[in-house]
């Protein structure tokens, strides 16, 4: 069986040293915002996305504010009303979206590179982030609308787990709620909050524009004054508190009349940057990163049959983003997959990597190396991601050789420092056992 | 994995359509009848390989329902010359991602590697195309593994359940009657022998098509798909039966009643494809009239329903022109706070009926015309998506130059065409409404200490 495989897997190392890179411009506007550029001239389309730092992290006691200002920025602007705003969009086939996690508060607009198509998008891209209205009639609107989606996700058991072990994590921490906040917050908030968290946070300093697409150099300098240009300088929002896993070891169990349970397990381990970062990620992919290859899908699915989908991963954010690993199985089967699970990850961690897993594993990661940056969509995230979290210049360039450095032993050593089973939260939702 | 049906609007944002200005795309026909097309993307050095069958829950019958995603989940698990799971461990030393999706039409499987990579790709297809082993002891658990992706996918999600019954209770005769992924008693009633007999069935040169695309040459491609899926012998295939639906006398509505929260109403009516259409103008009619109602924000419905009457929290419009048997019209809504199921039914009709009684405007039409050329441009962004474009249409009984002759197709529809199939297909009696009506949901919570290890 391992000679086929050497066979096949003869020359590989042949191509991807030639691939390049996307050329990545920085500069900065007037008002301080940094931009990340890429010229792509095959299609004639352009990617411009703005990102805040202005997620739910910025809620302070305001549970929902950052997602309703963000949500809020077509809803009417100084030049022209919701409706108009959508009418204008529409007839040029552009595309303005708008997104609020925890960390990111994020505009992207996605149209035609035709000068009087994309000039006109702008203007519109232009006016909601420099001047929006936040209309009364608008906020009750979607205020009602978010109630409802707040009561959606209490029919969801796998929502109800992710809010639960988010909180048993967090604690008093901005991280512990998403963006949509609460029932009782959302009703609390006023159209001033909007305007308050508006002027505080959507500032040059707080700003990154990432553009990607069929326009040259000068006309992506031009764009960025445009979209962000006229806010004021502002100042960069403040560094987050420095997550620690707030109810250690707590197992939290949901009941919930559904035919599967949904099992979630972790702590908050890494930031954006953390010297560990190629370890850890390395290593998950050994254990739980890679898909129906990994030690958990294996352990959980292939051998027993017990899930669909097994897993685990990192989310590195700007403070301690989680270590988690989840899967869902049959009310009946929770506690053996549990146990599984818990297996699996402390055997990880208590005998590091198989030196033929890694190797796998690196030929998978550096070998599909071009596949992350295929399209214009995907360069553009990895630039909002590269400037948002402020990654060198060279982290495209240098990620296949950070890969490569990683050893059995660095990998084993950061994950016994940095992941520690006895102080995961554990939540499990689901119905009876039948 | 299960592709469900594309619908457009409040909960899948899903659209199919073409791809703009043709890319260089080369087609041949193997000796042994296996198609193989080729699209040229030269803009990032990865390739995509997708094998698409001529094969989906649409082609199965009563007590094997979903037997086609059973089967693509025992494509992985081994042929005589590779183990269970070494096709996969092939592919990611390869640099790899790969996966496969069963529909109602089809079965396919997919990687997308670093374009070096490509001849790995067909060789490790070919073989699995003939030489699959099919082992019982695999079978049994990846059959419980089926039975939690059905949990996972259907039986806890409310909203899944009012589709799954809709459907169930718009079509009586066709085949799209049943889940893509089956019912639960027939997933867990498939023997090793169902398994072997649809294999047997289908997969076959004759019943396949290889789709490349990427930074790849047409003629190397070519070469190397004769190399590999040239000597596999032809199969006699015995192509599906018609079963036409059967054609609905009246109005049918079907309640769901599970725990759930928030109340859902899905409708539909019966609609021609691309493919069934004995009017060739009225598929493209249909999409314009699909876009007119929910195509963006400024489209009727959200601009009347969610916005100014605030009647809904969110209201859509379904409706895929590339199935292979005739389809729906659909439509979905939630009430807002304060306003009931009842009430977002009579606003959905009451968009409709309104165009049944005047045209649409033309800037609506030349919106709906300025979305579909955005949209066929943006779409050459990802050449996984050119590649399930022309799959999808092949697969179906199209030609893959459909893709670029649709935005001249929606181009050519006018207010009349849109009126004209408004009328003759949102037709009172013909209608099947599901409701999603919650049943109040008992949760507790417990806590504990974590001791363990």
């Amino acid at each position: 069986m391992r000679t086929k495989l050497i066979l096949l897997v003869v020359g590989l190392f042949a191509a991807w040293n030639s691939f390049a890179t996307p050329q990545i411009e920085r500069w900065e506007t007037s008002n301080g915002a940094k931009v990340l550029y890429v010229h792509t001239p095959d299609i004639p389309m352009i990617d411009v996305r703005v990102i805040f730092d202005a997620g739910s992290a910025r809620d302070g006691e305001q549970g929902g504010v950052a997602g309703m200002t963000n949500g809020l920025l077509s809803t009417g602007a100084a030049q022209r009303g919701e409706e108009a705003i959508a009418e204008e969009l529409d007839q040029l086939g552009a595309q303005l979206g708008f997104d609020s996690l925890r960390d990111m508060a994020v505009v992207s607009l996605r149209s035609l590179s035709d000068a009087a198509l994309l000039d006109r998008a702008l203007t519109v891209m232009s006016d909601v982030i420099h001047h929006p209205v936040f209309p009364e009639s608008a906020l009750e609107r979607e205020r009602g609308r978010q109630l409802i989606g707040l009561q959606a996700q209490k029919q969801r058991p796998g929502t109800i787990g992710e809010k639960a072990f988010f909180r048993a994590m967090y604690g008093d921490h901005p991280y512990a709620e998403p963006s949509s906040g609460t029932e009782e917050s959302v009703k609390a908030i006023k159209r001033s909050d909007l305007q308050l968290f508006h002027s505080r946070y959507y500032a040059g300093n707080n700003a990154i524009v990432a553009i990607v697409g069929a326009v040259d150099r000068k006309r992506a300098g031009e764009i960025a004054e445009q979209v962000v240009g006229h806010l004021p300088a502002g100042e960069q929002a403040a560094a987050l508190p420095k997550a620690d896993t707030a109810k250690p070891g707590e197992v939290i169990q949901i009941d919930y009349p559904s035919v599967q349970s949904h099992l979630l397990m972790g702590h908050p381990v890494l930031r954006r940057g953390d010297p560990d970062y190629f370890e850890l990620y390395v290593g998950n992919h050994i254990l739980g990163g890679s898909g129906l290859v990994s030690i958990i899908s294996e352990e959980v699915r292939e051998k027993r049959g017990l899930a669909y989908s097994a897993y685990s991963y990192f989310s590195p954010m700007r403070a301690e983003g989680p270590f988690k690993a989840g899967l869902q199985t049959k009310n009946k089967s929770r506690e053996e997959a549990l146990k599984v699970l818990r297996e699996a990850i402390a055997q990880f961690i208590e005998q590091g990597p198989d030196e033929a897993a890694l190797v796998s594993s690196k030929k998978n990661i550096t070998g599909g190396f071009p596949l992350r940056m295929d399209s214009n969509k995907k360069i553009v995230d990895y630039l909002g991601m590269i400037g948002f979290y402020d990654l060198p210049n060279d982290y495209l360039e240098s990620f296949n050789k950070r890969v490569e450095w990683t050893t059995k032993e660095t990998i084993q050593d950061a994950f016994r420092r940095r992941v520690r089973p006895e102080e995961m939260v554990t939540v499990v939702v689901g119905g009876k056992i039948e | 994995m299960v592709a469900k049906s594309l619908r457009r609007g409040g909960f899948i944002a899903l659209l199919l359509v073409g791809s703009a200005v043709a890319g260089t795309v080369t087609e041949t026909m193997l000796d042994n009848g296996m198609k193989v097309i080729v699209k040229e993307d030269h803009r990032a050095p990865v390739v995509v390989s997708q094998v698409w069958y001529k094969v989906g829950a649409s082609y199965e019958t009563d007590g094997i329902t979903g037997i086609s995603h059973m089967l693509e989940h025992m494509m992985f698990k081994g042929t005589e010359k590779y183990g269970p799971n070494e096709f996969s461990e092939i592919i990611s030393e390869n640099g790899g991602r790969e996966n496969a999706f069963t529909g109602q039409d089809y079965t396919a499987y997919f990687q997308r590697l670093e374009k070096s990579r490509l001849p790995i790709a067909l060789e490790l297809e070919a073989d699995r195309m003939r030489n699959l082993t099919l082992p019982e002891a695999e079978f049994l658990k990846e059959r419980d593994v089926v039975t939690e992706e059905r949990r996972m996918r259907t039986e806890d999600k409310p909203t899944s359940l009012t589709y799954e019954q809709f459907m169930a209770t718009a079509f009586q005769t066709s085949p799209y009657h049943h889940p893509i992924i089956g019912w639960m008693d027939d997933i867990r009633n498939y023997d090793i022998q169902d398994l072997r007999r649809w294999y047997r069935m289908w997969y076959a040169p004759n019943n396949a098509t290889l789709v490349i695309a990427g930074d790849v040459e047409a003629t190397a491609v070519i070469a190397m798909a004769k190399e590999h899926f040239g000597p596999l012998k032809p199969s006699t295939l015995e192509p599906p039966k018609s079963r036409k639906e059967v054609k609905q006398l009246g109005p049918r509505e079907v309640v769901v009643r599970v725990p759930a929260e928030v109340p859902y109403l899905l409708m539909g009516f019966p609609a021609p494809t691309v493919v069934t259409a004995t009017e060739a103008w009225e598929p493209y009619a249909l999409e314009v009239l699909a876009y007119v109602l929910d195509g963006g924000d400024s489209s009727r419905m959200s601009k009347r329903l969610v916005r100014g009457s605030q009647i809904a929290a969110s209201a859509g419009v379904g409706y895929d022109p590339y199935d292979r048997l005739q389809t729906l019209f659909l439509l979905d809504g939630v009430p807002a706070e304060g306003h009931t199921i009842a009430e977002v039914k009579a606003a959905l009709l009451a968009q409709l009926e309104e165009i049944q009684q005047a045209p649409v405007t033309q800037s609506e039409l030349d919106r709906v015309k300025a979305q579909v050329v955005a949209g066929k441009v943006f779409e050459r962004d990802s050449v996984f998506y050119q590649a399930m474009q022309i799959g999808t249409l092949e697969t179906i009984g199209l030609e893959w130059q459909e893709m670029d002759r649709y935005a001249e197709n929606i181009r050519k529809v006018t207010a009349e065409q849109v009126q004209a199939v408004a009328k003759k297909y949102i037709d009172p009696n013909k209608l099947t409404t599901a409701i999603l009506e919650p049943q109040k949901i008992a949760t507790a919570t417990q806590k504990e200490k974590h001791n363990a290890h």
